[in-house]
């Protein structure tokens, strides 16, 4: 919403410093974005925060002058010579503007016309130049005429983009005065918030700056002059459903003779962001951008040629489902069944407060208007909006809600207009049919309720006096205040609601910046721990010690993305996806069931950036579950590395790279770090990892998820880069923390030597390590501490089909020292169990 | 005397030919040889001691005495030769082994949470600090939890505010912002008081560029008790404005819309990046946007279970990475999804 100084001077008097004007409406919640001045001086001191931009028009150099006489340019067809006189003297000035070729050899006017002249030396905009650049206006030579000053366009002071002509003011402009004093404005943007459309408008808003600055409001004259006729002959109003369109006033004006409106309002429509269009449209677009109310202009003529001559019914319905209208766009609507239309016994004429229809709109030659200012539910009219996808400035004010009252002031103050500015006879009175009057809301509120609120100590007057300049009738009542809501919004409630209400009111008067700020003081509540933030936490710092980058993914997706962590022909079918109605773009049109798929998605985008990568992502998928409103969420953790082991660096050539027990080794960290047992990776098969280099990660027995180095296949959907091999893993957070104990032994540290051992061992190629360590630790007893693989052989010496493992073995009694005796006998039963469960041979050292 | 005189002659020449070829020596290993010359089991003084019994048996003390301080002589003179040389060997190795010391180091493989989990975590951290405890909900909500039930009724202007992600279910959408949460909080811990931190992923259908993402974190901030005021409101703001943007940072706070607070306001924070005389960071208005905030609306309370005769509280909401576009003059909001390395490795 734009704010236009001097139009809302109409209605409060206001003197403050633009600056200050502009922090004290965003400090009332009218956010002021950005300060537009016309010709005004940029204002001098603290600008509190806020930008203001324009073209200053000096005093001296910039005034309104009138042009006498347009005269041909001896040596051009294009240029006129104008006499034009600025109050002081007469000048000839150069000029290409075409709107003054019409009075081009016409001698002397008989209305001079009014003009902004720009004499010598002045800055203002290049009117030849795209956007708005600044030049100054020097003595020249054109055609061999000398030009010393100019004849402005709205281009050239900073008004519009309008370089056509040049401006032609109204006949009243005082020649010779300043032009900054005659036009010069500040256009205030404001950001309105969706509870303050009453503030759409100027009368609305200078209500606002009248009740902090504790002003009186001057409302402009509503009253009609007599007219010729009733109009209640001449239409009558049904209203078929109340409360769909609780009020409908409608006024009649004969004779009217479409023109361009007076250049200042012309200019107020500018720079509120509207097209000027003709003097009975713009009266509508005028009043309501002044006072809130949407208003809507019929050919009368043409109703009463569709009700055959004779007086025509307006009939406020509701629409056929189907039924069509072609709106004055030129587009044609279906319409659903709970829009309203304005119709007649011929059939629609508009879609009710959002868009006139193409047969009954005002055309040039239009002389006889049935002017209409209506009521509309405002939900059901959004409801509409939102299905016809219409952005009219009618629709954005009748969806939040316009009070029915101003449904009266909004046609009264327009046929005023009308015959200002067009001429015409108006109908006598008006047609006003309000079968559901609307109920302004009386709200009890205390003195208890604002301390206990805002926490500010209020008398009952006090909150009164707030309110009244707001203009709410108040009661006061020992502590209570009971308080009518004006008849101008329909933001207050009723109940818990309506106190709300009123305790804001109270607060945004009583200036937020007064309430004190105090710390909590009130009593703790239960300490809760959050398992699931711990858990979190956890898992992100046990991977980033390990070296591990954490990435954050989008949760869009679209499924050829996602299933390439597949290979073509293992692809499942039929996976359910949670998938949206509107996505943003094609690909992104599910949300990621896999968190391999993200992580190795952003791998991708990386592998060409680094020769070595590890990363990591924790987060939820989203998995549809039948029989259930939303979509299981469950936590994932995602690893994807590739690339060399250890960083290079410049006398460090190991070009040694990650394989899959270095993922191995970080899930391991990440098992230690969580404190389960009974974990175990067993070689298994899943359609994304290589057959032979992948595992099973169970703990307690339960599957976790997989790991392994991705299949040949699963490499070829994506581009690594260099990078040929990937080792990957996604396993399930939630079940992983679940049997992680919250509290677990130490070990003691004992001060006693350990006895290390090794042993080295020739195994048939299908035992697997796993099951050697199983053996050795059952056997081994509480004596033996740790069992480590250090070393693993194949050769001819020890036979095709085996393999030599050594594993160094650490015996320790917490108590005592330990003496080869007793290492020996456990030695002995471990060489003679491995032999007999597994057919291992232990290479005993001679 | 003459036999005598012989064996101590013997021992006098050694001593002066061993004395001399000490003086010449200048490493470790020939000081080794030296020894093992003159001073080891089989050297020449030793031997002199062996052919003691070949001297008449009143000279023996003397010869023997004197083979015993020529021994100790020489160990001396090796053991200060042997210093000498051990000095000057360090001395040397110490002038030759020496590093270009501005050559790269060596990278040890670093791993780095990202830098959303680090501002997360560190304003949650603050809160936490005024008792404030972390609760999350699901990022897929009903319509009932994301709108219905936080005082947005169906066909209310009031949704205009946010651009909804629908899924193919109407009545399920993506949250559009964390408030659900406070529903769900509400629901959990009532009828106890509550103070949560409510971090997570929202949703909001928007063209995407440098400033715009349909994806971003939010935080929300609820509490409810029996005494809790607007006044409250705004100290713990502030309060937590001074611990992220610094002790001078000035707030102010400026009446606004949402349908679940009422009174609802924004908090602004003077721009620290030009100190509020407005700069492209605040997009010239001196004032950054930091947080919508506001008392909790009745209506919202009462659909948590909690009388609004009897509980107030209030909420606010920050957009988590604007702080860190703001503290880090990060350009492009996209870059934090997008998990360029380049950017990532940057914290």
């Amino acid at each position: 919403m734009e704010l236009v100084l001097s139009w809302l001077k109409e209605y409060v008097d206001v003197d403050l410093p633009l600056p200050e004007l502009a922090h004290q409406l965003t400090m009332l919640g009218l956010e002021v974005e950005d300060v537009r001045l016309i010709g005004l001086p940029m204002p001098t001191g603290e600008n509190k925060g806020f930008t203001f931009h324009g073209l200053e028009w000096d005093k001296e150099k910039f005034v309104v002058a009138q042009v006498d006489e347009v005269m041909p340019h001896p040596n051009a067809d294009r240029l006129v010579l104008c006499r034009l006189n600025d109050g002081q003297g007469e000048h000839t000035v150069l000029t290409g503007a075409p709107n003054l070729y019409d009075y081009k050899g016409k001698g002397p006017l008989d209305k001079p016309l009014k003009v902004a002249y720009a004499k010598e030396g002045v800055r203002l905009y290049d009117g030849h130049k795209p956007g708005f650049e600044l030049t100054t206006l020097k003595r020249a030579t054109i055609r061999g005429v000398e030009s010393t000053s100019m004849i402005c366009s709205e281009k050239e002071l900073g008004i519009s983009e309008d370089h056509e002509g040049v401006m032609i003011l109204d006949d009243d402009a005082p020649t010779g005065a300043p032009l900054v004093d005659y036009l010069g404005d500040a256009v205030f943007s404001i950001s309105i918030p969706a509870n303050m459309v009453r503030c759409s408008s100027m009368i609305g808003l200078a209500r606002e700056v009248a009740a902090y600055l504790d002003q009186p409001l001057r409302m402009p004259d509503l009253t009609l002059p007599k007219g010729e006729g009733k109009v209640s002959d001449a239409v009558k109003i049904e209203i078929r459903n109340p409360e769909l369109n609780p009020r409908f006033v409608a006024g009649l004006i004969r004779n009217v003779e479409t023109r361009p409106s007076p250049y200042l309002v012309q200019l107020r429509l500018k720079l509120s962001g509207m097209r000027p269009i003709n003097s009975i449209v713009d009266a509508t677009n005028y009043v309501m951008l002044e006072a809130g109310q949407p208003l809507h202009a019929f050919d009368y003529d043409v109703l009463v040629k569709r009700a055959g001559g004779k007086t025509p019914t307006i009939i406020t319905r509701t629409a056929e489902q189907g039924e069509k209208l072609t709106t004055l766009d030129d587009v044609e609507h279906t319409l659903e069944d709970y829009t309203v239309l304005v119709a007649d016994t011929a059939g629609s004429l508009s879609i009710g407060g959002i868009m006139g229809g193409q047969e009954s709109e005002i055309r040039p030659d239009t002389t006889d208007i049935l002017l209409e200012g209506a009521s509309w539910n405002f939900i059901n009219l959004r409801k509409s909006l939102k299905y016809l996808r219409i952005n009219s400035e009618a629709g954005y004010r009748l969806s939040r809600g316009v009070h029915p009252t101003l449904a009266e002031i909004g046609v009264r103050l327009c046929l005023r207009r009308m015959l200002e500015w067009s001429g015409g006879q108006l109908a006598e009175g008006l047609v006003d049919n309000y079968p559901l009057p609307y109920e302004d809301p009386t709200v009890t509120i205390t003195t208890a309720d604002i301390k206990r609120l805002i926490g500010i100590d209020l008398t009952a007057e006090e909150i009164a006096g707030l309110l009244r300049r707001l203009m709410f009738q108040c009661e006061v009542n020992g502590n209570a205040v009971a308080a009518t809501a004006p008849p101008h919004r329909m933001d207050i409630g009723v109940g818990v609601n309506g106190r709300a209400d009123v305790a804001e009111e109270v607060a945004r008067l009583y200036g937020y910046e007064k309430i004190p700020s105090i710390r909590l003081d009130s009593e703790l509540p239960p300490l809760r721990s959050n398992p699931k933030e711990e858990r979190n936490q956890l898992f992100q710092d046990t991977l980033v010690s390990m070296g591990l980058q954490e990435v954050i993914s989008y949760r869009f997706t679209n499924l050829e993305q996602e299933q390439r962590i597949y290979p073509p022909d293992a692809r499942p079918q039929g996976e359910e996806y949670v998938e949206l109605q509107n996505p943003i773009a094609v690909d992104k049109n599910v949300l990621r069931r896999s968190l391999l798929a993200s992580v190795l998605d952003n791998l991708e985008r990386n592998a060409r950036l680094r020769e070595r990568l590890a990363l990591f992502e924790i987060g939820p998928v989203f998995w549809p579950q039948k029989g259930q409103l939303l979509p299981d969420e469950p936590m994932r953790v995602a690893i994807a590395i590739c690339g060399l082991r250890y960083p290079s660096a410049w006398d460090q050539k190991d070009k040694g790279n990650f394989d899959f027990f270095d993922l191995k080794g970080i899930i391991e960290g990440l098992l230690k770090a969580l404190h389960v047992t009974e974990v175990q990776f067993e070689a298994d098969s899943n359609p994304s990892f290589h057959p032979g280099k992948c595992a099973v990660l169970r703990v307690s027995g339960e599957k976790m998820g997989w790991l392994g180095e991705l299949h040949p296949q699963v490499m070829a959907n994506y581009d690594f880069g260099e990078h040929t091999r990937v080792q990957a893993a996604d396993l399930d957070m939630d079940r992983l923390f679940n049997l992680s104990p919250k509290y677990f032994e130490t070990n003691p540290i004992t001060a006693f030597p350990p006895v290390i051992e090794d042993l080295a061992m020739i195994a048939p190629e299908n035992i697997t390590s796993d099951e050697i360590v199983r053996v050795i630790r059952s056997t081994g007893g509480f004596l033996l501490k740790q069992v480590e693989l250090f070393d693993i052989f194949r050769g001819e010496q020890i036979g095709a089909g085996n393999k030599s493992l050594a594993y160094r073995l650490t015996y320790q009694a917490p108590n005592r020292t330990l003496n080869d005796k007793e290492v020996g006998k456990q030695r002995n039963r471990i060489i003679t169990n491995l032999e007999k469960e597994l057919g291992v041979k232990v290479r005993q050292a001679e | 005397m003459s036999e005598k005189s012989s064996l101590i002659t013997e021992l006098e020449t050694l001593q002066k030919q061993a004395e001399q070829e000490l003086a010449g020596l200048t490493s470790e290993s020939d000081l080794q040889n030296w020894r093992t010359q003159f001073l080891g089991r089989s050297a020449m003084v030793m031997q002199i001691f062996r052919r003691l019994p070949e001297a008449p048996q009143e000279e023996r003390p003397g010869i023997g005495q004197f083979a015993n301080q020529v021994k100790s002589t020489l160990e001396e003179k090796l053991a200060t030769k042997m210093e000498a040389v051990k000095a000057s060997a360090l001395q040397e190795s110490l002038q030759t082994e020496s590093l270009d010391v501005t050559l790269p180091g060596r990278k040890p493989p670093r791993g780095r949470l990202h830098i959303q989990t680090k501002v997360t975590r560190e304003i949650c951290r603050i809160f936490g600090d005024m008792g404030f405890q972390v609760f999350q909900s699901p990022e897929v909500e009903s319509d009932d939890y994301n709108f219905e039930l936080l005082n947005i009724p169906a066909h209310h202007p009031a949704r205009d505010m946010w651009d909804t992600f629908f899924t193919t279910n109407e009545s399920v959408v993506l949250r559009t912002h964390t408030s659900p949460g406070e529903i769900h909080a509400m629901k959990a811990f009532n009828p106890d008081p509550i103070r949560v931190t409510l971090p997570g992923m929202c949703f909001r259908y928007e063209q995407m560029d440098a400033n715009h993402e349909i994806q971003f974190n939010q935080l929300e901030l609820l509490v409810v008790g029996k005494d809790i005021t607007f006044a409250h409101l705004k100290g713990t703001l502030e309060e937590f404005a001074k611990r992220m943007f610094g002790q001078d940072v000035r707030t102010r706070f400026r009446p606004s819309y949402f349908p679940f607070t009422e009174p609802s306001a924004e908090m602004d924070v003077e721009c620290f990046v030009c100190g509020g005389k407005g700069c492209p960071a605040c997009g010239s208005k001196g004032w950054l946007e930091i947080c919508g905030c506001g008392l909790t609306h009745p209506v919202v309370l009462q659909n948590g279970g909690y009388d609004p005769d009897v509980y107030t509280g209030f909420a606010a909401g920050l957009g988590i990475e604007r702080i860190s576009m703001l503290r880090y003059r990060i350009d492009d909001i996209r870059n934090f999804w997008r998990n360029d390395v380049r950017f990532l490795e940057q914290f």
